[in-house]
C-alpha cells in the first residue's frame, strides 16, 4: 500500500497573523497544521497493520515549509516531497490542488490522506479538488475510516441531521476530522530518524505544471483585509447569590426575554 | 439579467431557511434559479417563488442521494447551458465538497465561508471572516464562473414574490461520478430544538458542567429560551455531548443573535466558532477565563447556582 499524506505549513494561530502588502499570509515562523497530524496518524496506523505500506508526506509551500514535512516524518513515515518554486507564491486552493495533483500522479499512491481543513485558510476545498483532478472518488470529513483487503475504503461522516457511511474503491482521497483518533507524539528517536529520511524538492518544471496556471494566475483576489474591531468591553458582575437574576435583567433589557 | 444557480438540494419537506437565505443573496446578483431534487411539490414551488426564485430546476433522479458527486454533474450540466453569473451553495461540508469539484470542472473560481455577498463592477464581492474570525476579508473571483459557498445566517431571508417557471431534467452520471457512494444513512432523532447553525439563540455548555447528566441544565435553559444547544470541544471530547453540537474550529461556526456560554473558558478553538455572535453572555466561576473578554455580559460564579436561578426568572417573566 502506497499512501501519500498532504500536509500544510501554516502560521502559528496563537500568534497575531501577519499579511504582506498584496494580501498574502506571511508564512514565516510557521508549523505543521495541527489538523494534519490526524491524517498523518491514520497513515501510520495503516502502516502499523498492513505490511509493506510506504508513507510519503507531501507539501506545497515556500522553503520553510520543509519544517512541516520534518515534523510529519518525526511522527513516522518513509519519505517526503516538497514542491517549492518561486512561481507558486499567491496560489489559491485550485492552483494548490493543481500542483498537488501533478505531484500525486508522479507518486502514484493507492490512498491520499488529508486533514478536514487547514488551520489557516480553512476552506476544506483541496481534498475534493484533488479527487476531481485525478478522477478519483473522495471521502471527506471522515470521523472513522476502515480499509478492507479487497481495496475498498469506507468512512463514517457525522453530517447534519444524520450519520452517513460512504465507500469507494482505491485509489481514493480521504479527508479526516479530529474525531478519528489522537495523533501520536514524535519520540526522540523519531525526531532523530526523521533527519535521515529522504526529503525531495520538486519544482513546477519538474512536474510539468505551467507557471501561468498558478501563483498570480489565481482565480480569486483579495481586495482587503482588516482586523475586526475588538468587542466593546462588557459588564462583568459577581454572582453574589443574585447571578441568575442579574443575567435575567440583562436579557430583559436586550429583549431576549 | 443573468442566471444565478442556487443549490437548494434534495427536498423531503418544507424548504429550509438556508435555501431561502441563498435565494435572498442570489437576487442581488441576477435571476435566481433554485436547483433541487426530491419532493418538489406545490408548496415548495410556492415557497421558492415567494423568496424570489425565477426558475426552479428539478433534477429528476435519486442519484443525488446515492452519489455525492451527482450534484456536481447536475450543476455543471446547467452551467454549460446558461453561463450563470454565479453559483451559490451552503458552506457546509456537503456544499464545500460540491463547490470544490465544480470549480475544477468549470475552471471557475471558488470562495467559501461567505458572510456577505454583494454585486460589484467586476462581479460578486464576498466578505469572509478569517483567522478565528479576527479579520474581515473581501475577495472576488477573477476569470471563470464565481462559485460561492455561503455560511448560514449570512442574510435574513426576504420575500420578493416571483412566479417561477419549473423546468426538469434527468441526470446522466458517468462512471467517475459514481465512484463515491453512500452505503447507509442513520437519521438522527430530532430533538425538537432549532438547528445549531440556524438558531437565533444558542446555549452552550463546557468543561465546567463536569458531566453528561449536567447537560440537562443546558437543555432546560435552551428550551426555556427556544434555543439550540452547543458544546465546547472539551465537553465533546469528554463524551458528555454529541460531536454534532460542537461549536468551534473543528465543529460548527455559529453567529446567533444571542450566545450563552456556560462553564466554557473560551479557548481560541471555541472562540473561532462563536465570536461573531451579536450578543455574548458568559457564566464561569473563573474571573480570568478568556470568554469574559468577548462577553457583553458576564457573571462570575457557580453555574449550578446561576443557571437554575436564571431558569426560574425566565419562566416567571414569561408567565
Amino acid at each position: 500500500m502506497n499512501i501519500v499524506v498532504c500536509v500544510k505549513y501554516v502560521p502559528d494561530l496563537a500568534a497575531q497573523p501577519r499579511f504582506t502588502a498584496d494580501h498574502r499570509v506571511d508564512r514565516a515562523g510557521g508549523q505543521l497544521s495541527e489538523l494534519d497530524e490526524y491524517a498523518v496518524e491514520q497513515a501510520l496506523r495503516v502502516a502499523d497493520t498492513v505490511p509493506g505500506t510506504h508513507v510519503t508526506h507531501l507539501t506545497v509551500g515556500p522553503p520553510p515549509a520543509a519544517e512541516a514535512l520534518r515534523r510529519a516524518l518525526a511522527m513516522g513515515g518513509d519519505a517526503a516531497v516538497h514542491v517549492s518554486d518561486a512561481g507558486i507564491a499567491g496560489s489559491d486552493a485550485p492552483a494548490t490542488a493543481l500542483i498537488l495533483a501533478a505531484a500525486l500522479r508522479r507518486l502514484t499512491p493507492d490512498l491520499v490522506l488529508c486533514a478536514m481543513a487547514s488551520t489557516d485558510g480553512g476552506t476544506s476545498l483541496v481534498p475534493a479538488m484533488l479527487a476531481e483532478h485525478l478522477e478519483w472518488p473522495q471521502l471527506t470529513f471522515a470521523a472513522e475510516m476502515t480499509l478492507d483487503q479487497g481495496g475498498t475504503v469506507q468512512i463514517r461522516r457525522e453530517a447534519t441531521g444524520e450519520v452517513r457511511h460512504l465507500a469507494a474503491e482505491l485509489p481514493a482521497v480521504v479527508s479526516v476530522t479530529d474525531r478519528i483518533g489522537d495523533p501520536r507524539y514524535p519520540s526522540f528517536k523519531g525526531i532523530m530518524a526523521a533527519k535521515k529520511k529522504p526529503l525531495d524538492t520538486w519544482t513546477l518544471a519538474d512536474l510539468g505544471v505551467p507557471a501561468d496556471r498558478v501563483g498570480p494566475a489565481a482565480r480569486t483576489v483579495v481586495d482587503g483585509i482588516t482586523a475586526r474591531p475588538p468587542r466593546a468591553a462588557g459588564t462583568i458582575v459577581p454572582a453574589e447569590g443574585e447571578g441568575g437574576r442579574r443575567l435575567a435583567d440583562f436579557l430583559s433589557t436586550q429583549k431576549f426575554i | 439579467m443573468s442566471d444565478v444557480l442556487v443549490l437548494v438540494g434534495h427536498l423531503a419537506g418544507p424548504v429550509g431557511k438556508a435555501g431561502l437565505e441563498l435565494l435572498t443573496l442570489a437576487r442581488r446578483l441576477g435571476d435566481p434559479v433554485a436547483v433541487c431534487a426530491g419532493t418538489v411539490d406545490e408548496r415548495a414551488v410556492e415557497t421558492l417563488g415567494r423568496y424570489g426564485a425565477r426558475r426552479i430546476h428539478v433534477i429528476e433522479s435519486d442519484d443525488v442521494r446515492e452519489y455525492p458527486v451527482a450534484w456536481v454533474r447536475a450543476l455543471a450540466d446547467l452551467a454549460a447551458g446558461t453561463r450563470p453569473v454565479a453559483v451559490l451553495t451552503e458552506s457546509t461540508p456537503d456544499g464545500r465538497e460540491t463547490a470544490a469539484r465544480l470549480s475544477i470542472r468549470l475552471d471557475g473560481g471558488v470562495l467559501t465561508d461567505a458572510v456577505d455577498v454583494q454585486p460589484g463592477p467586476d462581479g460578486p464581492v464576498i466578505t469572509q471572516w478569517a483567522f478565528a474570525a479576527g479579520y474581515t476579508v473581501t475577495s472576488r473571483v477573477v476569470g471563470g464562473i464565481p462559485i460561492i459557498a455561503v455560511k448560514s445566517n449570512a442574510a435574513v431571508p426576504e420575500e420578493a414574490p416571483a412566479t417561477p417557471m419549473v423546468t426538469r431534467s434527468p441526470l446522466v452520471l458517468d462512471e467517475a461520478d459514481r465512484r463515491t457512494r453512500v452505503v447507509s444513512r442513520e437519521p438522527r432523532e430530532s430533538t425538537g430544538r432549532p438547528q445549531l447553525t440556524e438558531a437565533d439563540i444558542v446555549v452552550s455548555g463546557g468543561r465546567g458542567l463536569g458531566g453528561a447528566e449536567q447537560f440537562e441544565l443546558i437543555e432546560r435553559l435552551a428550551d426555556a429560551l427556544g434555543a439550540a444547544v452547543g458544546a465546547s470541544r472539551a465537553a465533546v471530547d469528554a463524551g458528555w455531548y454529541a460531536h454534532t453540537h460542537q461549536v468551534g474550529q473543528t465543529g460548527v461556526t455559529v453567529s446567533p443573535q444571542l450566545y450563552i456560554a456556560v462553564g466554557i473558558s473560551g479557548a481560541i478553538q471555541h472562540r473561532a466558532g462563536m465570536q461573531t455572535s451579536k450578543t455574548i453572555v458568559a457564566v464561569n466561576k473563573d474571573a480570568e477565563a478568556p470568554i469574559f473578554e468577548l462577553a457583553d455580559y458576564g457573571v462570575v460564579g457557580d453555574l449550578f447556582e446561576v443557571v437554575p436561578q436564571l431558569l426560574d426568572e425566565v419562566t416567571r417573566r414569561r408567565a
